[in-house]
């Protein structure tokens, strides 16, 4: 299933989220990840969202935030360029003086931070994209992961305009409009 | 001045004067506050749910935002069937609920219910107020949200302490309407073009062009375009008009259901393409090219292929498409159209289907007609003419049962110069038949017909064509109250029918009568409504009359 990232710009108010994440769920949209944070301004928070589904279910989820009275900009970045970073913290078993080196070799190759350090574990901090942040957890693996967290990914557009207008849909015949729905086999409906 | 008379003023700066509404200990301040507030009318109802229906009904009839009022807890719950119901109909509705203190909010205390949390896929948006000089503001941004764009329910929770705060702020005008931007020229040119090129247009007109009747009408007749409306729009185009076919849909006419399924370019406004509307939707106007017109961008390409969305006011993109219009020669498809006008289902002499037409005919240009949810309804949908807009109450979108009585009620408080007139089932009449007190409490002069059937007439039909008459839980003649004296008891004044030639006698006094007054039309019981669409069908598949007629 292809993913699309957008950012939501919101009015920090009480269950804002619960708004968002109750309209994904109502509608059937599925939220790969979120990640949630104040912004520079002062009651306005930033969410980054990697929604799943195709053009026309994500096109859909987009207006459908866009009618939140809540949501002040939705930013697309299928039509804005961005720069994108996960965080991951992953604790990974240590068995004995040689694992460790080793451990520390790899990490060095992913730009890994030691975070904690421990006498049968350590916590490495890595920052990257998520094939970088995928890889990481894949070769941690065999020593042994004990626990992962992942931020989910969080983006930002490229270059130096802060104030990005939430493209709206253009119509036009140039862009047929497929449903969301899929004709679905008739099913007992109610009266 | 406490934040309940900030409340009351904000309500008085904004034009909203009548609150239909039910007290409650949470709500004490507020209602304490009414009594200094003699420019405020409060109507009293007899259940929140009729409250919040009283408050459609006004809503409907006028296009202003409608108002009610509950308390805490149980108050607050029972609003959210009218609620719900405003959400898919798109109704202005402001529900006001008192809430327990902000210190014991989340602590389960007397009559709480976390109504913000409960309302929220069921309003455009809500709000829980936390200090008294917020109200001014949120009341404006509420009514604002109610009003604008595509219209809908707002829901404001306030604390019991913060409508007794001491209120130290300023007050907020009303804002004006949100603009929606205008579809540029462009693509109005495009729209044009694909009307020069049909040969078998459609025009289908839903309840959002509620504001644009005027315009719709010039539309299609400066094209000369076959004109549908659905359920929620019907009045907006005058049924007068030899281009109107009828509503669409799973009991929509002929003309309507056949010429959509064999139209080239379906140009839809202020309608969403609801499953009720368009049959099973791979079937739905397969040979069209569908241009849709809506206000809501999410609703563009929602549910149906659309060639051309149209972001916009329906006034607006109507009015340009008009201007300049080039009417094609469309003689082979008006040919076909009359055919179709020319199909009628046949009534009985003596039925629902008579009685529901013999009532709607006795309707004025100016009455207002509102409905229950059910066969009767269907029947009045496809029998009564309207001639403008705001005259047909009906819930639609969530088809709510006990709908009818209590929206009926607000609206005729609202268009005092219209006569209202309510159909209701015999079902559904008593999911709200304590409002009759509210009737009479204000002498509202609604004119009430009962059609009883003895059923749950609509599942019935149901049973019996999809289910090899297994009825179910589905009669209710044993158990019906007297509706006669159960009027009585209420001291509203009642007629009974029971055949054709005693409603033709009884339905003058009945309609002339100055205050509230009920009539009740005993129909033979197992009547069906046609045509009808059997659900998971195309609409070119519907069964055009009763198949026990027709055979017969
Ligand atoms: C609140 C609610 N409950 C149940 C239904 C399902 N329902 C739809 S029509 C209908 C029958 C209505 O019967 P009645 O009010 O007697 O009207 P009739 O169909 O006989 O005209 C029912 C039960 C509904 N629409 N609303």
């Amino acid at each position: 299933m292809s993913e699309r990232l957008l950012s939501v710009i919101v009015q920090d108010e009480p269950r804002v989220l619960t708004r968002i994440s109750g309209l994904f769920a109502r509608r059937n949209f599925n939220i790969k990840s979120l990640s949630v944070g104040r912004t520079e301004q002062r009651g306005v928070s930033r969410m980054t969202i990697v929604v799943e589904g195709d053009d026309r279910v994500v096109d859909q989820a987009r207006q459908q935030l866009e009618k939140l009275v809540d949501v002040i900009r939705v930013i697309d970045h299928r039509e804005e360029k961005y720069v994108d970073r996960e965080l991951v913290l992953v604790k990974v078993r240590i068995e004995g003086p040689d694992q460790r080196v080793e451990i520390r070799h790899i990490a060095e190759d992913f730009r890994a931070r030691i975070v904690d350090v421990g006498r049968r574990a350590l916590v490495f901090e890595v920052t990257g994209d998520e094939g970088k942040i995928t890889a990481f957890i894949e070769q941690m693996r065999p020593f042994g992961i004990l626990e992962t967290m992942r931020t989910g990914r969080i983006a930002l557009t490229r270059g130096s305009n802060a104030e990005i207008q939430s493209q709206r849909y253009a119509p036009g015949p140039s862009q047929t409009l497929e449903p969301i729905l899929p004709p679905s086999p008739s099913s007992k409906e109610s009266v | 001045m406490n934040g309940a008379d900030a409340l009351l003023q904000s309500l008085i700066d904004h034009g909203l004067t009548t609150i239909f509404g039910y007290p409650g200990g949470a709500v004490i301040p507020l209602y304490d506050a009414l009594t200094a507030r003699p420019e405020i009318r409060h109507v009293l109802t007899r259940h929140e749910q009729g409250a919040a229906h009283a408050a459609e009904g006004w809503a409907k009839a006028t296009g202003k935002v409608g108002v009610c009022l509950a308390t805490s807890g149980p108050g607050a719950t029972n609003l959210v069937t009218g609620l719900a119901d405003a959400m898919l109909d798109s109704v202005p509705l402001l529900a006001i609920t008192g809430n327990v203190a902000r210190h014991l909010l989340g602590t389960d205390a007397f009559q709480e219910a976390d109504i913000t949390g409960i309302t929220l896929p069921v309003t455009k948006h809500n709000y829980l107020v936390r200090r008294a000089d917020d109200l001014p503001r949120i009341l404006a941004e509420a009514v604002s949200v109610a009003s604008g764009g595509r219209p809908g329910p707002v829901l404001i929770d306030i604390p019991k302490d913060v409508q007794l705060e001491a209120f130290t702020g300023s007050f907020c005008p009303p804002r004006p309407r949100p603009s929606v931007g205008t579809v540029s020229e462009e693509y109005i040119e495009q729209a044009k073009a694909l009307l020069r090129g049909a040969r078998r247009p459609v025009l289908v007109v839903g309840g959002g062009a509620q504001e644009a009747s005027f315009e719709i009408t010039r539309l299609a007749r400066a094209w000369n375009l076959p004109t549908i409306t659905t359920l929620m729009g019907l009045g907006i185009f005058p049924a007068a008009d030899p281009l109107w076919l009828g509503m669409p849909g799973m009991h929509g006419s002929v003309a309507a259901n056949r010429s959509i399924s064999e139209s080239d370019l379906l140009i839809g406004v202020g309608m969403r393409f609801d499953d009720r509307v368009t049959g099973r939707i791979s079937g739905f106007a397969p040979k069209a090219q569908i241009i849709h017109v809506d206000i809501d961008a999410s609703e563009l390409g929602k549910l149906v292929r659309t060639h051309l969305g149209l972001r916009g006011e329906a006034s607006d993109v109507a009015a340009r498409l008009a201007e300049g219009a080039e009417p094609q020669n469309l003689h082979p498809w008006w040919e076909k159209i009359r055919e179709w006008k020319g199909r009628q289902v046949a009534h009985a002499a003596w039925g629902a289907g008579q009685a529901i037409g013999f009532l709607c005919g006795q309707l004025a240009e100016n009455d207002i007609l509102a409905t229950d949810v059910g066969q009767h309804q269907m029947l009045a949908a496809q029998l009564a003419r309207f001639q403008r807009p705001r005259r047909w109450l009906t819930s639609g979108g969530l088809g709510t049962m006990g709908f009818g009585l209590p929206a009926a009620l607000g609206a005729a408080l609202a268009a005092p110069d219209c006569r209202t007139v309510a159909i209701v089932g015999d079902g559904g009449f008593q999911m709200t038949m304590q409002e009759l007190a509210t009737l009479k409490r204000y002498d509202i002069p609604v004119k009430l017909a009962i059609l009883n059937n003895s059923y749950l007439g609509m599942v019935r039909q149901w049973q019996e064509m999809f289910n090899d008459r297994r009825y179910s839980e589905v009669y209710i003649g044993e158990s019906n109250p007297d509706f006669g004296i159960l009027a009585k008891a209420y001291g509203i004044p009642s007629w009974r029918a029971t055949d054709a030639s005693e409603l033709a006698g009884t339905v003058p006094s009945w309609l002339s009568c100055p205050g509230p007054a009920l009539l009740e039309v005993v129909v033979p019981n197992e009547h069906a409504v046609f045509p009808m669409v059997p659900q998971g069908a195309a609409l070119s598949e519907m069964i055009e009359d009763d198949p026990a007629a027709v055979q017969a």
